[in-house]
C-alpha cells in the first residue's frame, strides 16, 4: 500500500462523493470527471496503461462531454425549489449502506487468503491487439455492432418529434 | 492489508456512492451518473484481478474491462438521449414527477 494509492483513492472517492451529494447539476458533471480521472490513474498504478488511456479517452474524452451536453440541453442546470434529493432519500441511503457494508465485511474476511503483490506483468498494446483480432475477435464484433446500434437508437430516440408525424 | 483488498474496498466504496446517487437523486441525468460510478467501479474491481491474478498474460479480465468500456459508452449514449427525449415530452427531468408510463 503506497502513499500514490492513498492519494489516488482519496481523490476518486471525493470526486465521486462530490459528483453525487453537489446541488447544481454541471458541478456534479465536473466532480464525475475528477472520479473518472482518478480512476484512470489507479488503472495505471495497476499497471494496465490500454485501460487507463482508453478510460481517459472515452469516459472524460466522451461520457462526461456527453452528460453535459445532456444537462445543458434539458436545463438540468437550474436547482428544483423542492430539493435535488427524492423524498425517498432515507431508504436509498440505508440500502447503499448496507450494500457497502455487506462488500467491505467479504473484502475484509478474505483479505488474509488475497494473493500478495507479484511483479508486475509485462503486457504491450500490440499483445492486446493481437489478442482483440485472435481468442477475442467475436466479442470485438459483437461490441462494434453494439456501438453501431446504440448510436442510431440514440441519435432517433432523441430526435425531434414533430406533431402527427413520426 | 494486500493491495489487491485496498483496491476492492475503494472499488466497494465507489460502488457504494454511485447506488446512493442513483436511489436518492431527483434528476434524470444525475441518476445516470450514478450508474456510470457503479460500472466503473465494476472496472477497477476486473483491473485489480487482472493485475493480481495467477495469470495476467492471458489478459481476460483486462479484456472484459475493455470490452465493458465500450458497453458503459453506448449505455450513457441511450440513456441520455432518452433523458432529452423524456425532456422534451414532459419538460422535467424529475423522476419523482415521472410516474406514469403512458405519458
Amino acid at each position: 500500500m503506497s502513499f500514490v494509492f492513498y492519494l489516488l483513492a482519496a481523490l476518486t472517492v471525493a470526486g465521486g462523493l462530490a459528483a453525487v451529494l453537489l446541488k447544481n447539476t454541471v458541478h456534479c458533471a465536473l466532480a464525475l470527471t475528477v472520479a473518472f480521472a482518478g480512476l484512470a490513474f489507479l488503472y495505471l498504478n495497476l499497471d494496465a496503461q490500454f485501460a487507463g488511456f482508453a478510460q481517459i479517452l472515452v469516459y472524460i474524452g466522451a461520457v462526461a462531454i456527453l452528460v453535459v451536453f445532456a444537462i445543458l440541453l434539458t436545463k438540468g442546470s437550474e436547482t428544483p425549489k423542492d430539493g435535488v434529493f427524492s423524498k425517498t432519500w432515507l431508504a436509498g441511503l440505508a440500502v447503499a449502506a448496507g450494500v457497502f457494508a455487506v462488500l467491505g465485511w467479504a473484502v475484509l474476511q478474505t483479505a488474509p487468503m488475497l494473493p500478495k503483490a507479484t511483479p508486475a506483468p509485462a503486457v504491450t498494446v500490440g499483445q492486446i491487439g493481437n489478442a482483440l483480432v485472435d481468442r477475442y475477435v467475436l466479442p470485438l464484433e459483437i461490441v462494434a455492432v453494439l456501438l453501431t446500434v446504440a448510436l442510431i437508437g440514440a441519435v432517433i430516440v432523441a430526435l425531434h418529434e414533430k406533431e402527427g408525424t413520426r | 492489508m494486500t493491495p489487491l483488498a485496498g483496491f476492492l474496498l475503494v472499488a466497494a466504496l465507489l460502488f457504494s456512492i454511485g447506488l446512493a446517487g442513483a436511489l436518492t437523486r431527483r434528476n434524470a441525468i444525475l441518476v445516470l451518473i450514478g450508474i456510470e460510478l457503479m460500472l466503473n467501479a465494476a472496472n477497477l474491481n476486473l483491473i485489480a484481478f487482472w493485475r493480481y491474478g495467477p495469470h495476467p498474460e492471458m489478459l481476460t479480465g483486462m479484456m472484459f474491462a475493455i470490452f465493458s468500456i465500450a458497453v458503459a459508452a453506448a449505455e450513457a449514449a441511450v440513456g441520455l438521449g432518452l433523458v432529452i427525449s423524456i425532456h422534451r415530452h414532459a419538460n422535467t427531468t424529475d423522476l419523482d414527477q415521472m410516474n406514469r408510463m403512458k405519458g
